[in-house]
């Protein structure tokens, strides 16, 4: 059994008009060591899923079904106590803000202390020592300087290596990064993110990295998931759904990228708009969006718009669309006559 | 090319879909506050032909009826509901006119704080610099001046000047002058920090960009924006006026006992509180305080529901 | 990234560096700086030293001499990091700052000094396009309101059916649904605002069009659909376009030429192709290997030492040379002027001019 197993994970938000449906279906597993991306923009329910790995969804949410089974125990079943004993230890997370991490009227050594002797027996000066070698390994600039300066001294590349150096305090299992980088330049991201990359291959940490920038997983990660209005559309190895996404919705966000384009030339955008999860379309939840929908035939098309689809496998990875499953059907017939 | 063909929601629609509504439908308490309030002020307003006498008519006024005591106190006459005053004026009347005195000068004292406060705080805040330093110290200065103070230059200015029959007559207009001079710097600085926020964002750029002046900017673009914590601060401003204008009036230094307002008709009580005519003061009292608790209420509620994070923060 | 150079150069027949020779630029910016004060009033500016009192001011250097062109029909792509000054330059071109130092032009006439009266013809003219469609929208103004002001305020001639008729033409064309027009901004998706903003801007008919990070802000389906409509216009209107952004894989499919702003200051100008084929300026090669790309397996970046220095005090010298591999004396004491390459660019860095980087 993988590490983390999650299990047609539902999570809904309890509003005034009714229940809005923020994760449906949701199954994925992390490999000890295995890092994960998961992709999607605003509204698909990325966030939503990290933060309901640590079953730290806040009111008016809650998760309604499925299972989180981590190192063979469901978190969903678990008490308060133990799931606080997961967060600190076995998993902890990477906010796309340091400052919700980060208490601005303690310093950087005070705030790392206080974290592990609230973890660990040990003394103050064991944990100052902990805490300055963590700093040492995100490669901060005089780190023993840094223990004592507040967060607010520190730039907001550096605030984020502080940010790793406290996620990596307890020698987590998984480190859960929700859009680390959105917030820098893009030489800093590409410095945060190498040293979040070498960091876990070196210590054999999982990564589950949150982000909307496919250029950012197909550097970080081994596997991805894509999102599209709190469903999982497409999973896989990462090179493989880059190189050759099957999902219509994943090839659209890959070819609206301005580097599939010729220069000058018009970008293949996706018409429309991601929907509200409160008013979602019926069917796959793309088909308004969907080119193929308007080609399709009869049956298929019907499929679309009517029957949300299921999860078909086309070589290593897995897509939920009426169009994959009817040209793996047509594939497969020829194949079998030859033979 | 046709012109625009709205399938737009009405106003009314809009109104019925909205939250304002939504979480007045759910809110007891402002619900009967805003009943509360409607009747006091529909019964003010409608005075004049409500009461059963005129307390300003001196042919009404029947001296040997002074001080009778309310219905349900022994001695009581029927024909004087609420019993009589010192000078023998229908109490209930006389509460009934002085409510709207009070109203008046609430209502009137806030409409002109807000005229200063709003164009002085938008002023301030969208021009900046020396503008800015300017206005906000005068309004620091007034603020250290106390309604009071206000109160005793003015009246002791208008009376040195044109004597106390004058102040008397022009009553009404000089304590609306007098409490709207004295708190304008209340509404001045809240619109002067929404404008700040405001004007930083991209909305105002975008009309700057396009070659709008500075006041089509101010009160077309700014000033709309800025509108709810204007409402918020204007319920807890009349409130205030209206115990401003009662403590002036009980402190001599506002309506005259001829023509009472809430306050006046407390002090004229207040002597004849030892003697047993506690009616006097304590009914106009209650009445006061029940009008400033719903105003209050309804200000409160209407906080929640425009501003929850700028007052609760 | 020269196959990609090389379709460039095709899909752009004329070079637009040779096109710069021959026609006036549409808009000059020449030696412009802008400081901020940091120290407030006169009375804050009073510090009690060593026995005295002194005066003391505190400024952001956000901009220090820029000089740019910008020739008709182009799209000049200002590229850089946040605090590099970019957006500044934006602002001042527009008038929502006054330039500390230096001139704006524009159509050859100077601009930045100009009352609100004389400038309201290039207000007509020049229109922006900004960075959050969630604030750029007046929340209390209809979409056909927001549409028509502008209108108004530069065709006080006009009936009340030809400002419709402008507004329904400019709402079609883009792709704005004529009902929407009683509706407010909020009722809509960052994306369709971001169109709503580009149909005020447009709404004037301008021939210059500053756009400041416009879809830094959106998501990446949608970012292609704004990045399409900004492309139609510019070629149904003829616009021409100052792109402020941080991306740079959009500066490549969408700008003519390209500046790169380091710290207030321009480090290289070049064309498109040109940059993104051979970047001359150890910055711009830092910045162009820290895209993350879809083909790279890792991070292939240029590790740059150091962070990036406030702009409160500036370094001495070129504003680079504190994380610059190459830099030498000269860099730290001499500030480096532009100066044109052999490929059509210009590049402000001594180790180039003196042959130090190939």
């Amino acid at each position: 059994m993988a590490l983390l197993d999650v299990n047609q994970l539902d999570v809904r938000f309890a509003l005034r008009r009714g229940d809005v449906k923020a994760l449906r279906d949701v199954s994925f597993s992390l490999e000890r060591g295995e890092r994960l991306g998961i992709v999607g923009e605003s509204g698909a329910g990325k966030s939503v899923a990290a933060f309901s790995l640590l079953n730290l969804i806040a009111k008016p949410g809650y998760i309604a079904g499925g299972s989180i089974h981590f190192d063979g125990r469901d978190l969903t079943q678990m008490s308060d106590r133990a799931l606080r004993h997961v967060r600190g230890h076995r998993m902890s997370m990477i906010f796309q803000d340091p400052m919700m991490t980060l208490n601005p009227v303690l310093s950087i050594g005070d705030q790392m202390v206080e974290c592990l002797k609230a973890h660990r027996r040990i003394s103050t000066r064991e944990a100052r020592a902990i805490a300055l070698r963590k700093l040492e390994q995100v490669q901060i600039p005089s780190p023993s300087a840094r223990l004592d300066q507040y967060p607010h001294e520190l730039s907001g590349g550096m605030r984020q290596r502080v940010i790793i150096a406290i996620a990596l305090l307890l020698d987590p299992d998984i480190i859960i990064a929700d859009e680390p980088t959105t917030a820098l330049d893009v030489t800093i991201q590409a410095e945060i993110m190498a040293l979040l990359l070498e960091l876990c291959e070196k210590h054999n940490v999982g990564l589950i990295l949150i982000t909307h920038d496919l250029g950012v997983v197909s550097q970080v990660t081994q596997r991805m998931l894509v999102m599209y209005a709190g469903r999982v559309i497409e999973q896989g190895p990462t090179r493989e759904i880059i190189n050759d996404p099957q999902h219509p919705y994943t090839q659209g966000l890959i070819n609206a990228l301005p580097q599939m384009a010729t220069p000058g030339s018009r970008l293949n955008q996706i018409p429309g708009s991601m929907p509200s999860l409160d008013n979602l379309p019926s069917g796959c939840a793309f088909h308004p969006r969907c080119g193929f929908v308007e080609r399709a035939d009869g049956s298929t098309r019907r499929a679309c718009i009517d029957e949300v689809p299921d999860f078909v496998t086309s070589g290593n990875c897995q897509a939920a669309c009426h169009m994959v499953a009817e040209m793996l059907e047509r594939e497969r017939i020829p194949a079998e006559e030859i033979r | 090319m046709t012109t625009t063909t709205p399938q737009v929601a009405s106003r009314w629609s809009r109104f019925r879909g909205s939250y304002l509504l939504y979480s007045f439908k759910r809110d007891l308490i402002a619900q009967v506050s805003l009943v509360v309030f409607i009747a006091l002020v529909a019964v003010a307003v409608l005075a004049p032909w409500l009461a059963p006498m005129d307390p300003y008519d001196l042919a009404q006024i029947d001296i040997m009826a002074s001080e009778l005591p309310p219905f349900w106190v022994d001695g009581s006459d029927p024909a004087y509901l609420m019993g009589t005053d010192s000078q023998g004026r229908d109490l209930l009347s006389t509460i009934l006119y002085g409510a709207r005195v009070s109203l008046i000068i609430g209502f009137g004292a806030v409409a002109l704080q807000a005229m200063l406060g709003v164009s002085f705080g938008l002023l301030a805040g969208y021009l900046g610099g020396r503008v800015d330093a300017f206005l906000m110290r005068l309004a620091d200065i007034q603020l250290s001046f106390s309604t009071l103070m206000v109160a005793i230059v003015v009246g002791a200015l208008v009376k040195a000047a044109f004597g106390g029959a004058t102040f008397s007559a022009y009553a009404v207009p000089l304590l609306v002058l007098i409490i709207g001079l004295a708190e304008w710097p209340q509404y001045a600085r809240t619109v002067r920090a929404s404008v700040l926020a405001e004007r930083h964002k991209e909305y105002v750029d975008a009309a700057r960009v396009m070659g709008f002046t500075s006041r089509r900017i101010m009160f077309r673009h700014i000033l709309p924006n800025t509108l709810s914590p204007i409402f918020v601060i204007s319920t807890v401003q009349v409130a205030n006026a209206i115990i401003s204008e009662a403590a002036l009036s009980f402190l001599g230094l506002g309506m005259p006992e001829t023509q009472p307002s809430l306050g006046s008709l407390i002090k004229s009580g207040f002597d004849y509180l030892q003697s047993g005519s506690w009616w006097i003061t304590l009914v106009p009292g209650l009445v006061l305080v029940v009008l400033v608790l719903v105003i209050n209420l309804l200000g409160d509620w209407l906080r929640d529901v425009l501003n929850p994070r700028l007052y609760k923060g | 990234m020269s196959a990609t150079a090389q379709a460039y150069s095709q899909a752009q027949a004329p070079a637009p560096g040779q096109a710069s020779e021959t026609a006036s630029p549409l808009l000059e910016i020449r030696g412009v700086e802008k400081h901020f004060s940091l120290s407030g009033d006169f009375l804050e500016q009073l510090k009690f030293k060593r026995g005295k009192i002194v005066r003391e001011q505190k400024y952001v250097h956000a901009i220090n001499g820029v000089d740019l062109d910008i020739q008709r029909g182009e799209a000049l792509c200002v590229v850089g990091e946040s605090g590099c000054g970019k957006s500044t330059v934006a602002r001042t071109v527009m008038g929502l700052l006054h330039p500390s130092s230096g001139e704006i032009r524009y159509d050859g006439q100077r601009i930045d000094d100009l009352s609100h009266k004389a400038l309201m013809p290039y207000r007509r003219r020049m229109q922006m396009i900004f960075q959050n469609p969630y604030a750029s929208l007046n929340p209390r103004m209809t979409i056909q309101q927001t549409l028509e002001e502008p209108i108004r305020l530069h065709h006080p001639d006009w009936s009340a059916q030809r400002v419709k008729q402008q507004v329904a033409e400019v709402m079609a064309s883009v792709g704005i649904a004529a009902d929407w027009g009683g509706r407010y901004g909020h009722e809509f998706s960052g994306g369709q605002r971001q169109r709503i903003a580009i149909a005020r801007a447009l709404a004037v008919d301008p021939e210059f069009i500053v756009a400041d990070e416009p879809i830094s802000a959106l998501d990446v389906s949608i970012q292609a659909q704004v990045l399409n409509l900004l492309m139609e216009a510019q070629q149904q209107r003829n616009l021409t376009y100052l792109f402020i952004t941080h991306d740079l894989a959009v500066v490549e499919h969408f700008g003519t030429r390209v500046a790169v702003m380091y710290l207030g200051r321009v480090c290289e100008v070049a064309p498109t192709a040109t940059l993104f084929a051979r970047p001359r300026h150890p910055y711009t090669q830092a910045l162009m290997s820290a895209i993350p790309r879809l083909e790279d397996d890792r991070p292939q970046h240029i590790r740059l030492e150091g962070e990036v220095p406030t702009p409160v005090n500036l370094p001495s010298g070129c504003v680079f040379h504190g994380r610059c591999p190459y830099a030498n004396e000269r860099c730290r004491r001499e500030i480096p002027t532009l100066i044109a390459t052999d490929d059509g660019g210009q590049v402000a860095c001594h180790a180039v001019e003196e042959g130090r980087i190939a």
